[in-house]
């Protein structure tokens, strides 16, 4: 219960909550890019964000860019880092947010001869 | 002390005349290879002992004996009497000498040979710099229960010792660096003492659960004429395997049964192909979920069954050798946050099966955590599997047959479900460049599927996608990773499973991470050198990948940022040319290749080369993980 409790309580506040980055400007997916290499999130999570063993997929993410900043400012328990402000502003963020908006969608594997069974 | 030396030989010498142990094998004298040498290269005439046999020929007959097709080794003057001995007195086949340059590859050679053939092979070292080179790989054989059959020269009498090359090389206890992760060793100080030695170690090492022995060669030993009367090699007569004791199997049983929601969990299960075959009518038996954990190949993974089934919800989980379960069972805090927390999040009741614990040592902690199960077993899994098996179908009533199938049919949706997810998840950065693992894998599969194929390398670096993506059915398909988590087994273990699919006819290929090549990559001109066909495909993502995102993850925990993170990590200024490296060691090569479609063409040229049996590498840059 405690658990759930908990679990409950983070996810509330990743959907709902505004930081005081509402004021952000636009995202700028190229500085996004930057970051995203520098700060070498592509690591974990690959550099269109497919994810992988190490980190979870970023391409169409679900979360909106204060549930985003708020992932990456408080995550749960996990192998991923907090990102702080120090490390990366909110604006900076807005910029890798912008980025990930970009990463393509899945393709259907049944047009690709290679993932037929 | 030359003098002494000198009294000593010519004592035993006729010691040995007298005794007129020669005629033992019947094998002719062969020491012509002395008679050749220059003295003026060697400092002193070499003494010429016509008519007479080393100690290192029974040597020879004792290995023979126990049936090695290869022994591997870096040469070492400690051991160069069992060496002459095996090449010229043997013949050198059964066992067949292998050109190591490294003793770490002689090791892990070994280890991934086994995995494939299902027997030994002997390594030799120098009991000092040789171990203290192999030890790594001997240790990852332990933690992955593979034998290794390791013959270690030693000179232990100091008046045999010539110069400081002898003295340094020389240590009282040789077995001592290692005997913390080996099963037994001894340090024979008669011809009779190897012979009895040799085979017990043989016998130890392969009585489950598996792990590597050493025994010592004396180099006295080796190299003096033989002088003991009425050698004989004693008989290998080898262990029935430990089973499960029958009461608990039953009680097993029972809980499996009763079960609304078992999941098994499977580690190192399949000793033989009659391993899968076991764990297959197991769970098709109980209808249950198969987790596999990979380390060996256990379940076919495209089995409705395989799956990663919940153990949160499991009333009942049936561990068959796992490795690291408690973090399965437990969730813990992540590197980020102070202190060390963990709860448990699978309550469901735990039944252990596995002969490890016969084998526990203290200073090492491969061990891992206490599980607390509800019921453990201690036995070989392969063993126990028939009787427990049998023991559920005598409790299978028709009422709960039907029951089981119905859960049955809901895990096979599931699991297709995943399947197809799996193959929509491939799909994400199909046309990116570095490389995806994922479309790495399927172009791999492309070429190899309608093969006789064997993956000889953990596929755990790369997302798993292998083992989503293919279709795993037989015992030599998969044969798991390092054991220890100790890098530099890849290439060399690839090369060991290599000879020993060479034989079959099968294609071996090989997802040759770019950090494991680094650390010993003259084990590739042991494979051009013994013609051992091969593809090694590199998963180069240019960095030691795990270190780096932990490295991120300490930056971040102190709020230090992240920019330093490739220092001491990144493998990329400047770019290393794998392809170059290969061909310089003899290999077909192409590389680097950056964009993914020319992958497939690239794979065709190279595996019409290792067809044609030469390894072949291809330098793929790809995404880290």
């Amino acid at each position: 219960m405690k658990t759930i409790l908990i679990l409950l309580t983070f996810f509330v506040f990743v959907f709902f909550s505004v930081p005081a980055s509402a004021q952000l400007k636009p995202g700028n997916a190229e500085n996004g890019k930057r970051l995203f290499m520098f700060n070498a999130c592509y690591q974990c999570h690959g550099t269109v964000g497919q994810g992988g063993a190490a980190g979870a997929r970023l391409a169409q993410t679900k979360l909106t860019l204060p549930g985003f900043i708020a992932f990456v400012r408080n995550p749960p328990p996990s192998n991923m880092p907090p990102y702080r402000a120090k490390i990366m502003s909110d604006q900076e963020l807005a910029d890798v947010y912008a980025l990930i908006q970009t990463f393509p969608a899945p393709l259907n594997p049944a047009n690709i001869p290679l993932l037929k069974e | 002390m030359a003098k002494s030396k000198n009294s000593r030989r010519g004592f035993l010498r006729g010691a040995a005349t007298a005794a007129g142990v020669a005629g033992l094998t019947g094998a002719p004298i062969a020491l012509a290879q002395q008679a050749a040498l220059k003295p003026e290269t060697t400092g002193s005439a070499p003494e010429v002992t016509s008519n007479q046999r080393p100690g290192s020929d029974f040597m020879v007959d004792v290995i023979k004996t126990l049936g090695f097709e290869y022994v591997a080794a870096n040469p070492g003057s400690s051991f160069r009497g069992v060496q002459e001995s095996i090449i010229t007195y043997g013949g050198n086949k059964s066992p067949e000498w292998l050109t190591c340059c490294h003793e770490e590859s002689s090791a892990a050679m070994a280890h991934g040979y086994f995995k494939i053939e299902g027997k030994p092979m002997m390594i030799m070292a120098h009991g000092t710099v040789g171990l203290q080179h192999a030890s790594m790989a001997i240790y990852n054989a332990w933690c992955d229960r593979v034998p290794v059959y390791i013959v270690l020269g030693n000179i232990l009498d100091i008046n045999y010792r010539r110069g400081n090359a002898e003295w340094v090389h020389s240590v009282q206890d040789a077995a001592a660096m290692v005997r913390d992760y080996i099963k037994w060793d001894d340090t024979p100080v008669t011809l009779q003492h190897f012979a009895e030695s040799a085979v017990r170690a043989y016998k130890i090492a392969m009585t489950p659960p598996f792990e590597p022995v050493a025994i010592v060669a004396d180099g006295t030993l080796q190299e003096e004429p033989i002088a003991e009367k009425n050698l004989r090699i004693p008989k290998l007569v080898m262990s029935a395997p430990p089973q499960g004791e029958i009461a608990a199997v039953k009680q097993a049983a029972k809980m499996l049964v009763d079960a609304e929601n078992p999941v098994i969990v499977a580690g190192r299960v399949a000793r033989t192909p009659k391993g899968v075959d076991l764990l297959v009518e197991l769970a098709e038996t109980l209808q249950a979920p198969v987790m596999d954990q990979r380390l060996r190949m256990n379940f076919p993974t495209r089995h409705p069954l395989a799956g990663r089934p919940s153990l949160t919800n499991a009333d009942v989980i049936l561990s068959l050798e796992t490795q690291d379960l408690w973090s399965s069972l437990n969730s813990q805090t992540g590197l980020n946050k102070f202190g060390m927390e963990f709860h448990r999040t699978a309550n469901g009741k735990l039944i252990d099966i596995s002969a490890v614990e016969l084998n526990y040592r203290s200073n090492y902690q491969d061990f891992g955590h206490y599980l607390e199960p509800a019921l453990s077993i201690t036995g070989d899994v392969e063993a126990t599997l028939p009787s427990l098996i049998e023991e559920v179908k005598k409790l299978l009533t028709a009422d709960r047959k039907r029951a089981l199938a119905e859960r049955g049919a809901k895990v096979m949706e599931a699991n297709r479900k995943a399947r197809e997810r799996d193959r929509e998840l491939a799909t994400l950065g199909w046309d990116a460049s570095p490389i995806s693992t994922a479309r790495l894998s399927a172009e791999l599969w492309a070429q190899v599927k309608n093969e006789d194929w064997s993956l000889v390398s953990t596929d755990n670096f790369q997302s798993a996608w292998p083992g989503r993506l293919w279709d795993f059915t037989k015992h030599y398909q998969y044969i798991g990773g390092q054991g220890g988590a100790g890098i530099g087994y890849g290439a060399p273990a690839a090369v060991g499973a290599a000879l020993a699919n060479r034989k079959y006819g099968r294609l071996t290929v090989n997802i040759q991470c770019d950090g494991d090549l680094n650390y010993a990559p003259g084990v590739m001109w042991t494979a051009a050198h013994h013609r051992i066909p091969m593809l090694s495909v590199m998963h180069n993502n240019r960095a030691y990948h795990q270190e780096r995102m932990y490295l991120q993850m300490m930056g971040n925990k102190f709020d230090r940022g992240l920019g330093h993170s490739d220092i001491g990590t990144a493998l990329n200024d400047p770019f290393i040319d794998y392809a170059s490296i290969a061909k310089g060691y003899g290999w077909y090569a192409e590389g680097p290749i950056n964009d993914p479609k020319d992958l497939g063409p690239a794979l065709a040229r190279a595996i019409a080369r290792v067809k044609a049996g030469q390894p072949a590498l291809l330098d793929t840059v790809t995404q880290p993980r």
